[in-house]
């Protein structure tokens, strides 16, 4: 198998995904920035104000990070879900299933995409954050790092999602009763120190935790947990989905009869 | 080396339906190959099979030598597919889906675009190029599907029923278009309802029903053993009853149509000799049905023949 056929073929499909976002802009970029400037309005400065500091930070400051990888989150695995389960509804993905790319350039092509619609609209959200509050970055590497792998932990797993979905409401399922309460309980909005002993226990099941504690570490230089342990979680994720998702594209589950 | 081999090809879905029952076949490079079998017959399974988008349950297919179920990726190198169902990105303009699919092939953008540009003129459709897809009627939608599977320039190509749904002028220009890419060289696989296509175009012929292969011989021996042909007949006047010719079998469909049946030792000439001779006055004639369409509905209604049989 030729180094071009693998280049070329991993610059198409990521050249498709970003064409598709940016085509479809009102659905992919605006909406996110909207509804995180209304969390920015009606948290950070009408409630913030009465709530005071966190962590030696203004609530505004301090719910900035937990709304940017939320935006993250959310998008990534939105793009790869809708974007994957809309080429196999539509049929189109076998426009990739008979040309001779292998699967694991099938799935770079396609995670890189939800990466980059996750760092589109990150971008924008904190470009928005801005007109709220100044924020100076503390740990910029560890910032782009933990965002980045988030992205990417989020669009493996849209891409399971995806593979399994027989229908539409099939991709709406997981999104609403799975990923908006894990991100929402994983202290998007709160430190966790302000919980009892025993929802602080539970609290560190969800993985969803480490990855808004890192990236609020990489932007305030505070976190409820270690980054080391932030940064272990997010390794296992990734490599487990990705072991995953390439386990369930060989064996054609979903996509080949 | 074949361009197609296939061997014990079987098929058996979830629900326990067996789509093929131990399929063998061989096709040359550079043939023109018809697969026809009625609507369940397997054909698509088969098909689905050869494109890697169906895993069969046993056997193997190779396309020129490379097995499909040992390296797909190779095996695809060498395939264009135009599938019956339309399975592109309705939103996308078809210059980018023929472009995209090169890269599919690995091949760079600057040529995709100077592929996709004398695909989609050779196809009619370049004044096409860069409006929405959706907005193409069926038979532009059906002719993108070529222009898309002929980008990499496949040497084995595969067209489930290509002009289905296609008007006849736009379904001659397609027959031009699929038979100048079969004469330079590139092998054809084509399935098809319309049995005038295969019989007009196709070299070698297999029959496919019930998840087998009931007859797999050339065009010519096939039509070769027809041995009844069925005319339809359109009189000048009226007749009130139906003449009898020796040898044949007369029947009037109405008072000014005969429908005759002639075995093939039997010539056109005795019958109008004989009509004239009655004082009948036949206007025109034309066949009942395609001579392809009659073995076919034989073949299938009887499910007679060898399995196997010309392989």
């Amino acid at each position: 198998m030729s180094s071009s056929l693998i280049w070329v073929g991993y610059k198409t499909i990521v050249r498709k995904e970003i064409t598709r976002i940016l085509r479809i802009w009102g659905q992919t970029i605006v909406p996110p920035a909207i509804t995180m400037t209304l969390y920015f309005i009606i948290f950070g400065e009408l409630i913030g104000r009465r709530i005071g500091e966190m962590g030696g930070f203004t609530y505004m400051q301090y719910i900035v990070p937990g709304l940017v990888i939320m935006s993250v989150i959310t998008n990534s695995y939105g793009n790869m879900v809708s974007s994957f389960f809309g080429a196999k509804f539509g049929k189109h993905i076998e426009e990739l299933l008979i040309s001779p790319l292998p699967n694991w350039v099938i799935l770079t092509g396609y995670v890189t995409g939800a990466l980059a619609r996750g760092l589109m609209v990150g971008t924008v959200v904190m470009g928005v954050s801005l007109f709220f509050t100044p924020i100076e970055v503390q740990h910029p590497l560890v910032m782009f790092t933990v965002l980045l792998l988030t992205a990417i932990v989020f669009a493996l797993a849209g891409m399971v999602n995806a593979i399994f979905a027989q229908k539409f409401d099939d991709i709406a399922i997981i999104p609403t009763f799975v990923l908006a309460p894990l991100t929402y309980l994983g202290g998007v909005f709160y430190s966790i120190a302000l919980l009892p002993v025993f929802w602080q226990n539970v609290s560190v099941a969800n993985p969803i935790l480490y990855m808004v504690n890192g990236f609020r570490y990489g932007m305030l230089g505070v976190s409820d947990v270690s980054l080391v342990k932030t940064y272990v979680v997010i390794v296992i994720a990734g490599a487990v989905l990705f072991s995953w998702c390439m386990f369930l594209l060989n064996r054609g589950t979903g996509l080949r009869t | 080396m074949y361009a197609l081999e296939v061997n014990n090809l079987k098929k058996t879905y979830s629900n326990g339906v067996q789509a093929l029952k131990g399929i063998s076949l061989k096709v040359d490079e550079g043939d023109f190959f018809a697969l026809l079998g009625p609507n369940g017959a397997g054909k698509s399974t088969l098909i689905g099979i050869i494109s890697s988008l169906v895993n069969s349950t046993s056997g193997e297919s190779l396309v020129f030598g490379t097995s499909v179920q040992k390296d797909r990726s190779k095996a695809m190198s060498y395939i264009g597919l135009v599938p019956q169902e339309l399975n592109f990105n309705q939103f996308e303009k078809p210059v980018e889906i023929v472009v995209n699919q090169a890269g599919y092939y690995g091949i760079p953008r600057d040529i995709a675009l100077q592929r996709a540009e004398k695909y989609l003129k050779q196809l009619s459709l370049w004044d096409k190029a860069e409006k929405p897809s959706r907005t193409l009627s069926g038979g532009m939608k059906r002719r993108l599907m070529i222009a898309r599977a002929m980008v990499n320039e496949p040497r084995l190509l595969i067209l489930d029923e290509p002009t289905a749904g296609v008007d006849i002028e736009i379904r001659r220009s397609m027959w031009e278009f699929i038979r100048e890419i079969n004469d330079n060289g590139t092998t054809v696989i084509l399935t098809t309802h319309y049995l005038e296509e295969a019989e007009n175009l196709c070299r070698n012929i297999a029959i496919i029903d019930h998840g087998k292969i009931i007859k797999n011989t050339d065009m010519k021996s096939l039509l070769a053993t027809l041995d009844v042909e069925t005319f339809v007949l359109d009189l000048r006047e009226a007749v009130d009853h139906c003449p009898v010719v020796e040898g044949m079998e007369i029947n009037v469909r109405d008072e000014r149509t005969l429908e005759a049946s002639l075995p093939k030792q039997k010539s056109l000439n005795t019958l109008f000799a004989e009509l004239e001779r009655q004082g009948i006055h036949v206007l025109s004639m034309r066949n009942k049905a395609n001579r392809l369409e009659e073995l076919f509905i034989g073949l299938v209604e009887t499910g007679h023949g060898q399995e196997g049989a010309g392989t």
